[in-house]
C-alpha cells in the first residue's frame, strides 16, 4: 500500500505528469461541465448549415445548421464513459486471467496464452468492426469489444509480473503455509503487481480512448442525432473548408486527452521503475 | 554434441514449432472470424437485406450463404473456399470478393510498404539518437515528442494533416484520395502521400521508444565500453558493436508495428477515402456484407501471424545466443 503511495508521490513530482494531468482535467471538465453551460440545445437548428461564426452561434453551425459550440460541449461524455468502462473491464479481465495463468500454470496457462495469441492476431479496430458487423452499432457491444481488445495485452503483462513475483520469498512462504491459490493471488501477488497494472491501465486507457473515438468517427458509435465528438467529425469532415471549427474542436479534444493520459502514464512507469531500482539496491 | 550441425538442427526444430503454433493461431482466428458472423441475431438474410426485402431475394441470399446447411458444414465450406482462393460472393455488389478486393489490396499494399519504408528507418534512427544522447536536451525533446505521437489516434493526425496541407493553410496535396475507377494508387502517387504520412506519424514513435530502450541497455554493456576505451570511432561503436545487439528487440517491435499498420490503414483509408481494403472493410461493415468482412478480417490476421513468424526467424538468425540457449 505505502509502496503505491510512494510511486504516485514520485510521479506527481515529474513535470510531464503535471502537464498531462492539466490536459486531462481540461478535457474532462469540458466533457462533464460542458453540457450544463452549452448556450443552445445541441439538437436545435440555429443557423444556416455549415455557416461561420455569427451572433446566434459563436462558432457557427454544423452541416445540419446546429450550434457547433453547443454540440462540442455536449459531445464528450460518451467517449469518456465508454473508454473508462472498457479499460476497467479489459484490465480487470486481463489481470485476472494473467495472474491465474501464472499461479496455476498447466492447461489454464496454455488456454489463457493461446486465447491471447488469437485475439492479438486480429488488429483491435478490425476486432471491434467484426463484432459491429455481426450485431450492429450498439454502445454496450463496443465497450465489450474494446475491453476484449485490451485484455490480452494486459494478461501477458500481468502473467509476466506475477511469474516474477511468485519467485519471491514471501509468496513461497505463503505457499508453504498452505494458503489457497486464490488467496495468494489476491493477498500476495496482486498488491505487488499493482504498480505494473497501474501503468498498464494508463496505456490501455490511451488505446481505449483512441479506439472508442475512432469507432465513433467511422460512424459505428453513437448514432445521429446524438452529439458525440467522433460522430461530429464524421458528419462535418466534408465541410471542413467552410466550417473548420466543427471538425477541429473534437479532433483537438480527443488528441489532447490521449496525449495527456499518455504523459501521466509515462510518468507513472518512470516512478515505478525508479522505486523498483531503489528497492533492489 | 555442441557442433554447428546440432545447433542448426535445434534452431530448425525451434522454428518448426513456431510455424506450427502460427498455423494453429491462424486456424483459431478463422474460427473467431467465422463465429462472429454466426452471432447475427435471427435470420442473417433478413438482417443483411432489411425487412422490406422480397421473399425471392431472401431465398436467393439464404442459398448463397448456405444458411440451410448446419454450422459445421458451412464453416468447412467457407474454409475450403478460402484455401482454394475463393472468398465467396459479396452480398452488397453480387461480384466475387476476390475480384472486389484485388485492386484495393494492391493500393493498400503500396500504402503500407511506403509507410513502413519511412517509419522503420525514422523510428530506429531517432531511437538510437535518443540513446546515444541519453538525458541530454535532444533526448528529452525526442522523448516528449514521441510520447505525443505515440498517443494520437490515426484520425486525429490524418485530419490535422488535411487541415495543414490540403485545406486551411496550404493546398499542396489532395485531401481525398479519389482515383479514376479501376486505377490503382500505384499510378497516382500524390494521393498516397498524406495517408502514408499519417501512418508514419502514428507508428514511428513506438519503434523509436523501443529502439532507445534496447540501445540504452546495450550501450551500458562491457564490450561496448571496452570498444570505446580502445578508442574506436563513435560511429563504429554505435553501429558496429552496440546496434547488432539491440537488433533482436528492434526486429520484434518493427514486426509488431508492421502488423499494427494493417489495422491502422482501416481508419486512415476512411479519413482520405483511399480506395484500399481498409475503406472497403468500413463500407462492408456498414452494408453488413459478411463475406467481405470475413475475408478482410482473416486477411489481417494472416498478415499478423506471417509477419510475427518472419520476425521470429529473423530474431533467431540475429541472435546466435538465442539459438543455443533455446535449444538447451
Amino acid at each position: 500500500m505505502s509502496g503505491r503511495g510512494r510511486t504516485l508521490a514520485a510521479a506527481a513530482r515529474l513535470g510531464r505528469v503535471r502537464l498531462g494531468l492539466a490536459l486531462v482535467v481540461l478535457v474532462v471538465l469540458v466533457a462533464v461541465v460542458g453540457p450544463l453551460v452549452a448556450p443552445h440545445d445541441p439538437d436545435a437548428f440555429v443557423a444556416p448549415p455549415s455557416s461561420g461564426p455569427a451572433s446566434g452561434a459563436a462558432l457557427g453551425a454544423d452541416v445540419l445548421g446546429r450550434d457547433v459550440l453547443s454540440r462540442f460541449l455536449s459531445g464528450g461524455r460518451a467517449i469518456l464513459a465508454m473508454s473508462v468502462l472498457a479499460t476497467v473491464a479489459g484490465v480487470g479481465a486481463g489481470a485476472a486471467a494473467g495472474i491465474a495463468a501464472a499461479i496455476r500454470g498447466g492447461w489454464i496457462d496454455e488456454l489463457v496464452m493461446r486465447t491471447a495469441d488469437v485475439l492479438l492476431a486480429i488488429p483491435q479496430v478490425v476486432l471491434v468492426l467484426l463484432g459491429v458487423a455481426a450485431l450492429g452499432p450498439q454502445l454496450w457491444l463496443i465497450v465489450l469489444l474494446v475491453a476484449l481488445a485490451n485484455a490480452p495485452r494486459v494478461a501477458r503483462v500481468a502473467r509476466g509480473t506475477a511469474l516474477e513475483i511468485a519467485q519471491r520469498d514471501f509468496v513461497r512462504a505463503a505457499e508453504a503455509a498452505g494458503e489457497s491459490s486464490l488467496r495468494i493471488a489476491t493477498h500476495e501477488v496482486l498488491p505487488s503487481a499493482a504498480d505494473a497494472l497501474l501503468v498498464e491501465f494508463g496505456l490501455r486507457l490511451t488505446v481505449s480512448i483512441a479506439l472508442v473515438a475512432s469507432v465513433g468517427f467511422l460512424g459505428f458509435g453513437l448514432q445521429p442525432p446524438a452529439s458525440d465528438w467522433g460522430l461530429m467529425i464524421n458528419e462535418n469532415r466534408l465541410a471542413i473548408t467552410a466550417q473548420p471549427w466543427s471538425v477541429v474542436l473534437p479532433v483537438v479534444a480527443v488528441g489532447v486527452l490521449t496525449v495527456g493520459v499518455n504523459l501521466v502514464t509515462d510518468g507513472l512507469s518512470r516512478a515505478a521503475a525508479g522505486l523498483d531500482r531503489a528497492g533492489r539496491a | 554434441m555442441r557442433g554447428p550441425d546440432s545447433v542448426r538442427r535445434r534452431a530448425t526444430g525451434l522454428l518448426g514449432r513456431r510455424a506450427l503454433l502460427a498455423l494453429l493461431t491462424l486456424w483459431l482466428v478463422s474460427l473467431v472470424v467465422f463465429g462472429a458472423v454466426e452471432l447475427l441475431p435471427g435470420d442473417a438474410a433478413t438482417t443483411i437485406l432489411g425487412k422490406e426485402a422480397t421473399p425471392g431475394r431472401l431465398e436467393a441470399l439464404r442459398r448463397q450463404l448456405h444458411l440451410e446447411d448446419g454450422i459445421v458444414h458451412r464453416y468447412l465450406q467457407w474454409l475450403g473456399g478460402v484455401l482454394r482462393g475463393d472468398l465467396g460472393t459479396s452480398a452488397a455488389t453480387g461480384s466475387p470478393v476476390t475480384e472486389l478486393l484485388g485492386p484495393r489490396l494492391s493500393s493498400s499494399v503500396l500504402l503500407v510498404l511506403l509507410a513502413a519504408a519511412v517509419t522503420v528507418p525514422l523510428g530506429v534512427g531517432l531511437g538510437v539518437l535518443g540513446a546515444v544522447r541519453r538525458d541530454r536536451p535532444v533526448d528529452h525533446v525526442l522523448g516528449v515528442g514521441m510520447l505525443v505521437f505515440h498517443a494520437l489516434p490515426e484520425f486525429v493526425v490524418g485530419i490535422l494533416l488535411v487541415l495543414v496541407f490540403a485545406t486551411q493553410v496550404l493546398h499542396v496535396l489532395p485531401a481525398v484520395s479519389l482515383l479514376p475507377p479501376g486505377d490503382s494508387a500505384w499510378a497516382h502517387l500524390d494521393v498516397v502521400v498524406l495517408p502514408a504520412a499519417t501512418l508514419v506519424l502514428t507508428t514511428f514513435a513506438y519503434i523509436g521508444r523501443a529502439t532507445r530502450a534496447a540501445m540504452v541497455d546495450v550501450l551500458e554493456r562491457d564490450h561496448v565500453r571496452l570498444a570505446r576505451l580502445n578508442g574506436l570511432p563513435e560511429r563504429q561503436v554505435i553501429w558496429g558493436h552496440a546496434f547488432p545487439n539491440a537488433l533482436p528487440a528492434v526486429i520484434q517491435v518493427v514486426a509488431l508495428q508492421f502488423a499494427w499498420l494493417s489495422g491502422g490503414v482501416v481508419v486512415v483509408e476512411f479519413v482520405f477515402s483511399f480506395p484500399g481494403i481498409g475503406a472497403a472493410l468500413v463500407e462492408a461493415v456498414r452494408n453488413r456484407d459478411v463475406q467481405v468482412v470475413q475475408a478482410i478480417a482473416l486477411g489481417t490476421g494472416a498478415v499478423y501471424v506471417a509477419v510475427n513468424l518472419l520476425a521470429d526467424v529473423a530474431t533467431t538468425l540475429a541472435t546466435p545466443r538465442l539459438r543455443t540457449a533455446a535449444a538447451r
